[in-house]
């Protein structure tokens, strides 16, 4: 089965995250009021191939964010997934 | 003694490493490839400056998966001394072989100055010819050099020693507590942003770094001893 997965990775609420306060002061430059804070992340997506489910998917996936995608000590990450559907030919 | 250089693609400062070890000190320097599965019996590994794979999805996570970073790991493990500087010490962060990561500078800005660097501590490999308090003029050229971990591991830091060098002045990066070096617990590993080895041969106009590469020999004769 094949399958989209869309990885977000994010720093830690707990980490410095200097982009983030640069775009949310840049915001509030250019006049929108109200934006208490940004936080800056990564979207990654991936075309898997040959998995036997989404339940196997699910666990590839979060193995290959905790091995390499994101790095737990200044990110945090989440992922949905999404069987991709065979081309009916229109 | 011998020493190794590692060299990713990408990496920059690794020629500079191998001039000042082996031609303003006189050292034997092996370079070794990223690829390479043998550290070709060296006595100590640099894993030098620079850009590895371009700093892709993170400085360092890359290049810590090479095949060399297995052979890195399995030295330091045993005690060999390891020495990361700059992009070397995200490396070895990433590798998890030493503590925290390095994120962004807190000022968003390249920064490339010399700075006063204090040690903080002179039981790790790379220090043991050094004095407590000590404070080295070294210079430093990094965007992501901000030392971040989270609350209770950076206690945990604290309490054991773990921070080597410190930033004398204001941190040029936003690095928690002035962090500018770590080391593992047994004092073989140790990671630093500022560049020891631009501050050696005499003609730059600087040689504090020389004491760092010089205390990895104490610490090899001290380890006999032990």
């Amino acid at each position: 089965m094949d399958f989209v997965a869309r990885v977000y990775v994010t720093p830690k609420k707990a980490i410095l995250d200097p982009q983030g306060k640069a775009v949310a002061s840049s915001l509030q430059a250019l006049g929108y009021d109200g934006v208490d804070d940004v936080r800056l992340g990564r979207y990654i997506e991936l075309q898997l191939s040959g998995v036997t489910g989404s339940e196997a998917a699910g666990s590839r996936v979060d193995e290959m964010c905790r091995r390499l995608l994101a790095n737990d000590v200044i990110e945090d990450y989440r992922f949905d997934i999404e069987e991709k559907l065979e081309e009916q030919g229109a | 003694m011998t020493w190794g250089v590692i060299v990713f693609p990408g990496s920059n400062d690794d020629r500079d490493t191998r001039h000042v070890l082996a031609d303003v000190m006189g050292a034997e320097v092996r370079m070794l490839w990223h690829k390479d599965t043998d550290l070709n019996g060296v006595d100590a590994v640099v894993l030098p400056g620079g850009f590895s794979y371009g700093d892709y999805l993170r400085a360092g996570a890359i290049a810590r998966i090479s095949p060399v970073m297995e052979e890195v790991a399995r030295f330091a493990n045993a005690g060999g001394p390891v020495l990361g500087i700059c992009n070397g010490f995200q490396v070895l962060c990433e590798a998890g072989l030493l503590p925290g990561a390095l994120i962004r500078n807190s000022g968003l800005r390249f920064v490339c100055r010399d700075e006063a660097i204090e040690v903080a501590n002179t039981a790790t490999a790379f220090t043991a010819s050094c004095s407590g308090g000590e404070v080295l003029r070294i210079p430093v050229k990094h965007g992501c050099g901000c030392y971040v971990l989270e609350k209770n591991q950076l206690e945990e830091l604290e309490g054991r020693g773990g921070v080597v060098f410190r930033y004398a002045d204001t941190a040029p990066n936003g690095s928690v507590n002035n962090i500018a070096g770590v080391c593992n617990e047994r004092g073989n590993v140790v990671g630093l942003m500022p560049h020891p080895e631009h501050a050696v041969d005499p003609a730059l106009g600087m040689v504090d770094g020389r004491v760092l590469f010089e205390s990895a020999a104490a610490w090899a004769v001290k380890g006999v001893a032990a």
